[in-house]
């Protein structure tokens, strides 16, 4: 039952999307200002989105706030596209809410159910970043509660360290309550995808090179060895324009054939995974070489979303969890890295996983994760063998001058973190700065040392 | 469906799911609430994501001439009854104000605002009226008798007003969610199988109203668990803790 001063709540599950490492602690659900500033203090505190990111960046045993009772939507600006909204948003509301009027998120990760302060925390990145930026390049400004207990007002102009640090500080400056979001105009809900079938890693990353389109990204599986290391597919995507449309379709350019979510209801063995994920990609590999070169018209939903039809498919790799392993790796290194890096895996033979690489632009934000290169992301079922495996990819990573993503981290060690961004030990200071050390903390924040 | 719908106590997260619903569907919305004004960012939040006009008003139900409130404005074709207190069953049960006081806000007052609006209805000869009742208002049990007995008399007044009106063109609905995971609910630990979203309550409302449905249990599931609760024989079930 709710105690008189700090934090309320009660005992939860707080792990994160991949289940693992497995956590409880207490979680307050906060509906109100008032709530949230009786929540600091004296132990530290983590906000809480829609607990989509992989490990332990959302969780404080301690005292995690469940941001999600701040959800509501402001104002939105029908000319430039300017939504002014609390962070508990989820962003699938707000497409289902814009892009009838024609409006769609400028940048969205890989599913719809997170919350726009899960988004502005983490900086995203889409299949647009190179084009786009990151979420940091579509935001006019927040609203943060500091450690002080204040509301700060920071945007490029005003507050810009606490602007900076914000995005991409994962949680750890505060507690963004709003922000201003510049949405895209589109005239359609359908996205133009072209399909490129790739023998190796090099032909991928000269697709990526010569591509063009607004979005882009590659799946592959490991199982490709020698020549065909990294035999993929790069989908290549723009927004559709309304001639591209079916007359049928034209009539209602925004409206897409519903899909009806599937649940997973319990754990599926671990070996479930390998048949999934080995379909779902030769179905799309095969899919594209009969094509060949051929477009097609596909919904935002499947094309931004192919997973959220699942709901619950984190549960596909049982019941250790899982962890996804996503680094980046500098344009100059990225080939050589990123053969050993998949080079490991295969020898590893921990099986064959499903792997996406996208291409990233230039660096912003002083503790981002993009920098301009490529990023990799995979899942691997949790095992001794896996973290023994992981362990070794972050020696690649580094000697590489590449990076982890902290959204999907969840067992790297202070050292590797340290070693492989710099960045950190600024980080960290600005944080002792403005007293929020104490007051803002997660479990990922305490093993990485931050 | 551009019905004008009026919820009663909708700060709690079940009237603010049913308003979500309600305008989601086109309707427009008058929410009354004590410190009604704490509610201006969620009306623009229903605006924005549903269009359709959000208004408003404040209510106490404790501290209001029902006649009189009902009267005031437009008399909407569907109001929703919200207001509700669970009180603590411990520290209530041996306290003559706090049994009258749960007692007062779960039964008496929601019975005569909405008897005020049934009269206006059925003047009118159409409307619906929703009132959130409870499970726990099926059986009187030692961890939640006071407000479940409230509970009870609100079930029973609904089913009377439904039975008086039946004839009338006014639809009178009773919701009984079973668990919910809201505010009120906040520090139990709920069985996941037996918890109802505040928005799966909403969706039931709302296709109780279009459907014209008698009594809504939320989960089908409820409707089996007090079934079987109420069949078991006095003398046993006095033994046990439920
Ligand atoms: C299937 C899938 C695909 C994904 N694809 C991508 C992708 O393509 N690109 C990408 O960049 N990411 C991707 N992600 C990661 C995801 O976008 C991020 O982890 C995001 O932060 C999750 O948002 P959330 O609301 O669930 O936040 P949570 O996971 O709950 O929290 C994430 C971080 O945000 C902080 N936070 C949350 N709310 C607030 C707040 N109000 N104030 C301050 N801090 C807050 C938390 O403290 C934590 O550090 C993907 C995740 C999944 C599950
Ligand atoms: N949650 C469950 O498991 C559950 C199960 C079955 C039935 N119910 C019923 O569902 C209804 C909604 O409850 P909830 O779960 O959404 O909890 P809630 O958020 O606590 O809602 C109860 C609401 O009643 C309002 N209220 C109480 N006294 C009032 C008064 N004198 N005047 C005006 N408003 C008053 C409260 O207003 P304030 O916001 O101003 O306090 C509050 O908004 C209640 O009738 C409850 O009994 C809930």
């Amino acid at each position: 039952m709710g105690t008189q001063t700090g934090i309320s709540g009660k005992q939860a599950d707080l792990s994160g999307w991949g289940r693992f490492p497995r956590l409880t602690g207490r979680l307050t659900r906060i509906r109100s200002l008032d709530a949230l500033r009786k929540a600091l203090g004296p132990h530290p505190v983590i906000a809480r989105g829609n607990g989509r990111s992989y490990g332990d960046s959302a969780v404080q045993v301690q005292g995690t706030l469940d941001m999600r009772g701040m959800a509501h939507m402001l104002s939105f600006d029908d000319s430039t596209g300017v939504l002014v909204a609390q962070a508990g948003v989820l962003l699938g509301d707000v497409i289902d809410s814009f892009l009838p009027r024609g409006w769609f998120p400028p940048v969205t990760p890989g599913t719809k159910f997170v919350t726009l302060g899960g988004m502005l925390a983490a900086d995203v990145h889409g299949k647009n970043h190179l084009r786009d930026g990151s979420i940091r390049q579509h935001v006019d400004w927040i609203e943060v509660l500091g450690p002080d207990g204040q509301i700060h007002r920071a945007s490029a102009s005003e507050n810009p360290e606490l602007f900076d640090w914000t995005l991409g500080g994962m949680g750890l400056t505060g507690v963004i309550l709003r922000c201003a979001l510049r949405l895209r105009r589109v005239e359609t809900g359908y996205i133009r995808q072209s399909l490129h079938v790739a023998g190796n890693l090099d032909r991928a990353i000269e697709v990526f090179e010569v591509a063009t389109s607004r979005y882009a990204v590659a799946w592959f599986d490991c199982l490709g060895q020698g020549a065909a290391l990294g035999r993929s597919v790069v989908m290549l995507g723009d927004h559709a324009e309304p001639e591209d449309l079916e007359p049928a379709q034209r009539a209602a350019p925004y409206d897409i054939p519903r899909r009806r979510p599937l649940r997973m209801p319990v754990d599926a063995p671990g070996f479930a995974l390998n048949r999934h994920t080995l379909r779902a990609f030769n179905a799309v590999y095969y899919r594209a070489q009969a094509r060949k070169a051929g477009e097609s018209l596909v919904d935002w939903d499947r094309y931004f979303y192919p997973l959220d039809t699942v709901l619950g498919w984190n549960r596909i790799y049982g019941g250790r969890g899982f962890a996804q392993y996503q680094v980046v790796i500098p344009l100059a290194s990225a080939r050589a890295g990123l053969t050993e890096l998949l080079g490991a895996i295969s020898d590893a033979g921990a099986g064959s996983f499903l792997a996406v690489l996208k291409r990233l632009g230039p660096e912003a934000g002083p503790i981002s994760f993009p920098m301009e290169g490529y990023t990799l992301a995979l899942d691997f079922p949790v095992s001794d063998a896996v973290l023994a495996l992981l362990t070794r990819l972050d020696a690649i990573t580094a000697a590489h001058g590449g990076r982890a993503y902290l959204a999907k981290d969840s067992r790297m060690t202070a050292e590797t973190f340290h070693k492989t961004d710099p960045r950190a030990a600024r980080f960290a200071a600005y944080r002792d700065g403005i007293g929020a050390r104490g007051v803002f903390a997660s479990a990922q924040s305490e093993r990485v040392t931050l | 469906m551009n019905r004008r719908v009026t919820i009663l106590g909708a700060r709690s997260d079940i009237a603010m799911a049913c308003a979500h619903a309600f305008a989601a569907a086109g309707d427009d919305l008058t929410l009354c609430a004590r410190q009604s004004e704490t509610l201006a960012e969620a009306a623009q939040d229903l605006e924005l994501r549903h269009g359709g006009s959000v208004t408003l008003r404040e209510l106490d139900v404790l501290d209001v001439d029902p006649q009189a409130f009902a009267d005031d404005g437009d008399l909407p074709d569907v109001v929703i009854c919200a207001v509700g207190v669970l009180g603590d069953q411990l520290l209530d049960q041996d306290n003559a104000a706090a049994i009258r006081s749960v007692l007062r806000a779960n039964f008496e007052a929601p019975a005569a605002l909405l008897s005020a609006y049934a009269t206006a209805m059925e003047d009118r000869g159409s409307g619906v009226i929703v009132g959130i009742s409870s499970v726990a208002g099926d059986r009187g049990r030692a961890t939640n008798y006071v407000y479940g007995s409230a509970k009870a008399g609100f079930t029973a007044f609904l089913s009377g007003m439904r039975n008086r009106l039946a004839k009338t063109g006014v639809h009178v609905i009773t919701v009984k969610p079973g668990f919910v995971d809201t505010r009120m609910t906040e520090d139990m630990d709920l069985p996941g199988a037996l918890t109802a979203q505040p928005a799966e309550v909403g969706a039931a409302v709302l296709k109780a109203v279009e459907r014209r449905q008698d009594v809504i249990y939320v989960r089908g599931v409820w409707r089996l668990i007090m079934g079987l609760i109420r069949l078991i024989p006095e003398r046993i079930f006095k033994k046990l803790s439920l």
